[in-house]
């Protein structure tokens, strides 16, 4: 049993000190009727390498962008890592850490999140950002409850463009508590339309995602208006982060609180999941946000260091009033995209976001000259765009799939008002040699 | 090994390498750079051409600038400032620090896992469909419910999902139940779950013993009540060995009863929650499953069910169809009494390829081995420390054990300053100041990972420190020594908080 | 027991609040041995002026580094002021709860209630009784 060190002699010796006989006497504080009284019904020990010839067969029946030529995102993007970011983040004096309750042996845990507090606060425009959220879609439900406890409303509204598992998670997390949740329509060039009057005086947020989840880039000052002037909060979301260094900040626009999805940032895929969720707000609102924060301090020698702070929000010290029942936070995602975000640095994020635009208004570009294939929205974009398609996505999908290549997100669940179309990513990783093999699969072509 | 030869120098302790490090924004250099993009293959593009006036970024972030390996120096040094599992013993209380397996690691990186994209056609991810269903299938036979889904993120995302499940199941028979039963030694994530359905919190008192009488719940549970939730072993370590009873009472008056897993490490192979009369439980893979902390998360909080809460799992749920050409796993969102998603895809699925991983590695025997230890360590524990630590308890325990600081009272130390001195002698300290029922409370969960030698050098610095607090208080109020960083001063971050650079 | 600073010159809750009459208004805080209890208070919650508070509800949020605890009003009335200075420096409330570190000031309903309020060696018997 290669985890556990325990010898029998050790065992022996062990309930020795206590003056039990046996292990089974030990456990006396289970009533015997209770007891399973039968081995578990499961595999017996598998040898590590016996276990890896098993894992690699399972990992290969999964397709990835090192297989496949990759355009999904639709929430989830993927992009480039480099090699220092998993290196050191699989140093286990940071995974195998827990919660840094004691900050004389956390400090690293600590200014790590710190530090990606202050990238998070500088990327979105807002003072305050938090230790990390679940996911994305968890950080705005989030968000709506906050906003609700901030207004004493229960009105709910989302603009056109909300990512439709955000808003199913948003209704599951609002559902016990009363809430109502209204959504407004898409205008025809992509973007969210004006609210109107879905906006009233009951109205607590106004949630929008940027771009929206159709890839447009929305008017973030137009909505801000029309929720600031009934009193309701605007909720910025976005699930792909990246986008944060090209687009304006949301925190410059008039936006209360941002949040969303920082998987982008050099955490895996992973079938989705753990990503990492982010928040961030204005001061005045600092008393309501969820979920863990680290704040700067000094020791008692004057020695400047970083603690876990304004924790009475928490759930384990104000139990059914506090601000979330969350407890964990996402701290090897944040080391990763902590990480990330140095080597990038402030002109290397930007760079990359360039060219994540540059290779989508190439693919544009090349489905708006080809016959079959059309934009559907004239709305500008960053790395994600809607593809009319003249035969049913499925069929394309699977076309594209026999030539190793994902071809991205088949819309009919979810806008089925387009006729056929596909939502396309094109990252980093989109080379110009596949984009042009991707419009072609669309178009009909056998590879 | 002869004679001559010198011991070991004592494990216990620590110095090293030291390094300062300032925060990377200190360190930025305008034009460095620690990453290379490759040449663009396409047409440049300025943003300012495409996007309507005004969206485009007007300042740049300011992160910081640095090479490569300037960036690795900063999170190595950072590193070596972390207490670690990899480092010794990590004695957290509730929160079963136990080894995290290196295969678990290389599994979760494998491309076709760490690669796979959520919303990719599951005909293109049969093998992580099939990791997931198995990882399902085996953790319903661990804790004896029907089913399992793996979608909650973290533990506390488990019991909102619970909780969700009970008051959809009341909602769908036309009751109107608005109150929860809660013990009050119960973590707090318990509460603020069932505050988030809605649900009045009501406290339910423990017995002197330590452990929940049928009597207390008797005399709370009616028809306003829609359930009880339960951490079985308890947050004191103790089996709560009433839960049939409790259950009968709760049943008959048209409850149901939610499980805390987190405690689950104390029952592999031993009891299952299920066979209790649990009817909804959660996992932490984190816990009892290997999965790593990280520093505070990710967690995994999958969610155990009866059938009768079958219908009410979130969706997407994963579904094995059985064909002539061999099995094949679907996504069935067909659930009309689900109470909805809860994850933005289907599941933390990075920390489920650790679970399965774990779980295999062990086997139903090595399953069994490690709650067999895990209570053999923490029992060692208690009989070792009992006369240098009040156990405000004192029966036997199951995976943890909680002490006081009771004895030490007339010497001025209190728990907190144990704690501290802990970290001088190498350790973490174990969790302090919970169970809240527990005044000064010091909870310790050794975990089957550690070794008898290993809890001897613990008692041992244990011991040192009662004696210490008699002999030289100030040296133990004052602690820890030998660190980095002195106590810090939580008060100032708190009153004028300073959260970013 | 430790030792609290309980003046004469003001009437106490049992929910450890201390009243003072000045003209018209009643002016609210809490006690020494609230504030001992507590240990180091980082933030204070209070109401707007011009909230209606019945006696013995919550009215504000008091907060250390570990603990949280409500305010509950000692009697009922009309907010008039809140000492606004608590934001910046809630260290008042440690240092000198009597003085600085005042909350508010309510406009009572009726005085009955200020009568039912325990003076000084009163509360001190009730913080004694309920240590033991």
């Amino acid at each position: 049993m290669r985890y556990i060190p325990h010898t029998e002699e050790d065992v022996r010796h062990m309930l020795g000190v206590i003056g039990a006989s046996d292990i089974d006497a030990l456990l006396a504080a289970v009533p015997k009727k209770l007891r399973l009284g039968r081995p578990l019904d499961l595999p017996e020990a598998t040898s590590e390498q016996t276990l890896s010839r098993e894992l690699h067969a399972m990992a290969e029946r999964n397709a990835n962008p090192a297989t496949h030529d990759w355009f999904l995102g639709a929430g989830t993007y993927a992009h480039f890592t480099p090699s220092a970011v998993d290196a050191l983040a699989s140093r286990a004096e940071f995974y195998t850490a827990y919660t840094p309750y004691q900050p004389e042996i956390s400090q690293g845990t600590l200014q790590v999140v710190f530090e990606w507090q202050s990238m998070v606060s500088e990327l979105v425009g807002l003072p305050v950002a938090n230790a990390s959220m679940y996911d994305g879609a968890s950080a705005t439900a989030e968000a709506a409850l906050m906003a609700m406890r901030v207004t004493r409303r229960d009105r709910i509204v989302l603009a056109d463009g909300l990512h439709p598992h955000y808003r199913d998670v948003l209704a599951t997390y609002v559902g016990g508590l009363g809430a109502e949740v209204v959504t407004g329509e898409r205008a025809a060039d992509g973007r969210a339309a004006p609210l109107g009057s879905l906006v009233d005086d009951r109205t607590a947020c106004v949630i929008l995602q940027q771009p929206g989840f159709l890839g447009s880039v929305q008017d973030v000052r137009a909505i801000a208006e029309e929720a600031h002037a009934h009193g309701a909060l605007l909720i910025v979301t976005t699930t792909e982060a990246l986008s944060l260094a090209l687009l304006e900040a949301p925190g410059k626009m008039g936006t209360d609180i941002v949040c969303g999805e920082a998987q982008s940032f050099g955490v895996p895929m992973s079938f989705g999941g753990p990503h990492l969720g982010f928040l961030a707000t204005a001061q005045k609102f600092l008393r309501q946000l969820p979920g863990r924060l680290v704040g700067e301090t000094v020791d008692t020698e004057g020695r400047r260091g970083y603690v876990l702070t304004l924790s009475t929000r928490e759930q384990h010290i104000r139990r059914e009033r506090a601000t979330s029942n969350i407890c964990t936070n996402q701290g090897l995602c944040l080391l990763l995209a902590t990480i990330y975000l140095s080597l990038h640095g402030k002109v290397g994020l930007r760079k990359l976001a360039e060219a994540n635009l540059a290779k989508a208004e190439y693919a544009k570009a090349r489905v708006r000259a080809t016959p079959g294939l059309s934009l559907p929205f004239p709305a500008a974009t960053f790395n994600e765009f809607v593809v009319g398609l003249s035969e049913p996505a499925d069929l394309v999908l699977a076309r594209a799939a026999e030539a190793k290549l994902i071809a991205g997100l088949d819309l009919a669940p979810y806008a089925s008002d387009l006729g056929p179309a596909l939502l396309v990513c094109t990252t980093e990783l989109a080379s110009r040699e596949a984009i042009d093999r991707l419009v072609g699969l669309l178009a009909g072509e056998a590879s | 090994m002869s004679a001559e030869r010198p011991g070991p120098a004592p494990e216990n302790a620590v110095r090293g390498l030291a390094y300062e490090e300032p925060l990377s924004i200190e360190r930025s250099r305008p034009g460095r750079i620690g990453w290379s993009l490759p040449e663009l293959d396409v047409p440049a593009v300025d943003p300012a051409d495409v996007w309507p006036e005004g969206s485009v970024r007007s300042e740049p972030a300011e992160l910081p600038e640095l090479s490569e390996v300037e960036v690795v120096r900063h999170f190595t040094r950072l590193s070596t400032w972390n207490a670690a599992v990899d480092l010794g013993l990590y004695p957290l209380g509730s929160c079963t620090m136990k080894y995290n397996p290196k295969i678990n690691e290389r599994a979760a990186r494998l491309d076709g896992f760490a690669g796979c994209h959520p919303m990719q056609p599951p005909s293109e991810a049969q093998g992580f469909l099939q990791l997931c269903w198995e990882l399902e299938q085996m953790l319903a036979e661990i804790s004896g419910m029907d089913r399992v889904t793996l979608q909650p993120a973290a533990g506390a995302q488990g019991e909102l999902a619970g909780v969700m499940m009970i008051r959809a199941y009341h909602e769908h028979r036309g009751e109107k139940r608005h109150k929860i039963l809660i013990p009050e030694s119960a973590h707090g994530t318990n509460p603020a779950s069932a505050a988030l359905n809605g649900y009045d919190v009501v406290p339910v008192p423990g017995g002197s013993d330590g452990v929940l009488h049928p009597e207390a719940v008797d005399a709370l549970m009616d028809e306003t009540v829609a359930g009880l939730m339960l951490t079985n072993p308890n947050t004191l370590g103790l089996f709560e060995e009433h839960i049939v009873a409790i259950a009968e009472i709760v049943h008959s008056r048209g409850g149901l009863i939610y499980g805390d897993g987190a405690n689950l490490n104390a029952l592999l192979g031993i009891a299952r929650p299920g066979d209790l009369g649990i009817d909804v439980m959660h996992f932490n893979l984190h816990k009892t499953f290997s999965t790593p902390h990280g520093g505070g998360g990710p967690g995994s909080g999958p969610v155990g069910v009866k059938n009768i809460l079958a219908t009410y799992l979130p969706t997407p749920v994963i579904q094995k169809v059985e064909g002539e050409e061999g099995d094949c796993f679907t996504l069935d969102h067909e659930f009309p009494h689900s109470i909805g998603r809860l994850h933005g895809n289907l599941g933390n699925l990075g920390m489920a390829v650790r679970a399965w991983t774990y779980i295999r590695s062990l086997g139903r025997e090595g399953l069994r081995r490690c709650s067999d230890m895990a209570v053999l360590n923490a029992n060692y524990l208690l009989a070792r420390l009992r006369e240098s630590y009040h156990v405000p308890f004192d029966r036997a325990v199951m995976h943890e054990v909680v002490f006081s600081d009771r004895n030490l009272a007339e010497t001025g130390v209190t728990t907190l300053d144990v704690a501290k001195r802990l970290i001088d002698h190498g350790y973490h300290p174990p969790t302090i100041y919970f169970p809240l029922i527990v005044h000064g409370a010091l909870m310790i969960e050794p975990t089957e990972s550690e070794s008898m030698e290993g809890l001897d050098r613990f008692v041992e610095s244990l011991e040192a420190i009662a004696r210490e607090a008699k002999e030289d208080p100030e040296t133990v109020k004052t602690a820890p020594h030998h660190t980095r960083h002195t106590r810090l001063d939580e008060t100032r971050a708190a009153r004028k908080p300073v959260l970013r650079w | 027991m430790a030792e609290y600073n309980l003046p004469d010159s003001v009437r106490y809750s049992r929910e450890d609040e201390w009243t003072r009459v000045e003209g018209d208004h009643v002016v609210i805080g809490i006690t020494d041995y609230a504030q001992q209890q507590l240990g180091d208070i980082v933030f204070v919650e209070l109401p707007e002026p011009g909230t209606q508070v019945a006696a013995g509800d919550p009215f504000g949020v008091i907060e250390s580094v570990k603990t949280v605890s409500d305010l509950f009003a000692p009697i009922t009335g009309e907010i008039v002021t809140i000492n606004t200075d608590l934001a910046e420096t809630p260290e008042a409330v440690n240092d000198d709860c009597y003085g600085d570190g005042w909350m508010l000031t309510i406009q009572p309903a009726s005085s009955d209630e200020l009568q039912g309020l325990l003076s000084a060696q009163d509360y001190a018997q009730h913080i004694k009784d309920r240590e033991e």
